[in-house]
């Protein structure tokens, strides 16, 4: 996969369109902006309550566990376990190559988990439980965290 | 304790014309299943005093036709007098309608609650109406739960269902093959509809050489758009007796959900929210899993028959692969009938509630030559699949 810059943590960022030709983004709110921009800086983020540690995903400020309201956003390392994928052949988009559509467990809290995609590798060499780390995508203002196999990174 | 909805009996059941581009608009539809089901109960337009649909409006004609008209368009286009009235999409899966109108009868609000479901979904996409889910917010950007699949090409449920079933065959050894009897055993049911879409005979073969549409699933692993309407009539129990028609009795609804509604979150991906709809059902009747002798379970997608499999428990956690392996169990003639009309797989996407009419047709002894053969006294709905579920438990008698 093409990239285009490595940010100052070392994350590489990929180009827009590296998996497919169009992505429809999520919109930018005051909850989720810290989410969408981190990649900036290579670095994945998620709302991590300050009383309690627990990792809060999607993004809240109320932890669900402790129900205080201290959360704030927190790096984690990146590297994450594949929980499941699904190749995707259909042309939602037309033009769109076969792509993999993986959901990632992180290695903080294994029940925090992404849906993503899956690049850097073969399609075929794609299975669960696979060793992955971050890597974005820049969409404009969104960089989207798409995850490879940490051997390559 | 009775459960509360053992006050409440399907009284009356009616389909509209079904099929792909009738170029017929939803309330039309509607009307014409309405009506049926009105007089099937031997009831008037007079007599319907509720409404529940679902999902209610905001999907329907001109926006890709899977919602339907809403309960008030419905409601003027009939002139109806109501005393209650619903129209919603958050809840226990498409069945949320019927549990809604059944609290509505034993709540006294109602006497005779019309609920339906109507699609229009293949004329919509043959006028190029129906863009994909997420597609209309190129310009906008994604809010909410959608905003976490979407960005990444998980565009459909078919992706997201897809992820369960790898995961399923992953952990349990669950293979293509065995997935495939859904559909084989749907197509095989279907030839016996004559309002089924597909009915022509499908083998291993040309299930194995259908095009892929994201792994596990080829084409015939997903359900069909059609354009159809299906409504049934909710009645207080009470009632059954000045009633034209056999009346069918609710024994139990499941509606829990414990784990996250969220496609992505729920602690165990290989059952979702099927696990705690079924286990509530189960929670509030005496009935077991053998006591089931029709099922009509949701195939929008295969896996998601598989996992209500499991989760209803007519097989172990795990063990769904080997249950329907071969096809025997599920068959017509075999220890479950499951989804005699041809499900969504093969009769079409009615979404949820042609499990209902049909399962309501075969309790009622009248499904023709694709009647089961033992009389069946209970039957099983279920509906939906990964973050909505409900399902409901129908006798012949009075429980």
């Amino acid at each position: 996969v093409d990239h285009v810059t490595t940010a100052a943590s070392g994350v590489r960022i990929l180009a827009e369109g590296s998996v497919v030709p169009v992505r429809v983004l999520p919109k930018i709110l005051s909850d989720n902006e810290f989410f969408w921009t981190s990649g900036a800086e290579g670095v994945l983020r998620f709302m991590r309550c300050t009383s309690c540690q627990y990792i809060i995903h999607p993004p809240s400020m109320w932890c669900p566990k402790c129900l205080t309201r201290t959360a704030e956003p927190s790096a984690v390392s990146g590297r994450a376990i594949l929980h499941s994928f699904t190749v995707n052949y259909h042309q939602w988009v037309p033009g769109s190559q076969p792509y993999v559509v993986g959901l990632v467990e992180i290695e903080e809290q294994s029940d925090v988990r992404l849906t993503t995609n899956i690049v850097g590798c073969a399609i075929d060499d794609v299975h669960i439980g696979m060793q992955l780390t971050v890597v974005f995508e820049k969409n404009g203002d969104v960089y989207l965290p798409l995850f490879e196999p940490a051997a390559a990174a | 304790m009775r459960p509360a909805e053992r006050g409440a009996i399907i009284s009356g059941i009616g389909q509209s014309e079904i099929g792909r581009r009738l170029n017929r608009s939803d309330l039309d539809l509607t009307i014409e299943s309405s009506l049926r089901a009105i007089a099937d109960a031997g009831l008037t337009v007079a007599d319907i005093d509720g409404i529940a649909t679902y999902p209610g409006p905001g999907l329907g004609q001109g926006k890709g036709g899977a919602g339907g008209p809403g309960a008030w368009e419905l409601q003027d286009a009939l002139r109806l007098r109501l005393n209650w009235h619903s129209g919603a999409q958050e809840g226990p899966a498409q069945t949320m309608a019927v549990f809604n109108a059944i609290g509505a009868v034993v709540m006294g609000l109602a006497r005779h609650v019309l609920v339906f479901r109507t699609v229009a979904e293949a004329t919509e996409q043959g006028a190029g109406k129906r863009k994909g889910q997420g597609i209309d917010a190129l310009e906008s950007g994604l809010v909410g739960p959608m905003s976490w699949l979407i960005p990444f090409g998980a565009m459909s449920a078919g992706n997201w269902l897809a992820m369960i079933a790898n995961r399923h065959f992953h952990e349990f050894g669950t293979t293509r093959e065995q997935l495939a009897q859904i559909a084989l055993n749907q197509r095989k049911n279907a030839a016996l509809n004559p309002k089924a879409i597909f009915r022509e005979p499908m083998t291993m073969d040309d299930y194995m050489a259908a095009r892929m549409i994201t792994t596990p699933f080829c084409l015939f692993d997903c359900d069909i758009p059609v354009d159809g309407s299906i409504a049934i009539i909710v009645s207080a129990a009470d009632t059954a007796a000045d009633l034209a028609s056999t009346p069918i009795h609710v024994n139990a609804i499941g509606t829990a959900l414990r784990g996250r509604a969220s496609w992505d979150q729920f602690d165990d991906m290989t059952t979702m929210a099927a696990r705690d709809a079924a286990a509530s059902l189960w929670e509030r009747t005496d009935l077991r899993p053998t006591d089931v002798d029709v099922a009509g379970i949701y195939d929008g997608f295969s896996i998601n028959t598989l996992v209500w499999l499991e989760a209803l428990g007519f097989c172990g956690k795990g063990e769904g692969g080997p249950f329907i392996e071969g096809g025997a169990r599920i068959a017509r003639d075999g220890q479950l009938p499951l989804n005699t009309d041809g499900g969504q797989l093969s009769a079409g996407r009615l979404h949820g509630y042609g499990y209902l009419h049909e399962v309501v047709t075969q309790l009622r002894g009248v499904a023709g030559e694709r009647q089961v053969a033992k009389s069946p006294e209970v039957g099983v709905v279920a509906n939906g699949g990964g973050t909505y579920a409900g399902a409901i438990l129908l006798t012949r008698g009075a429980s």
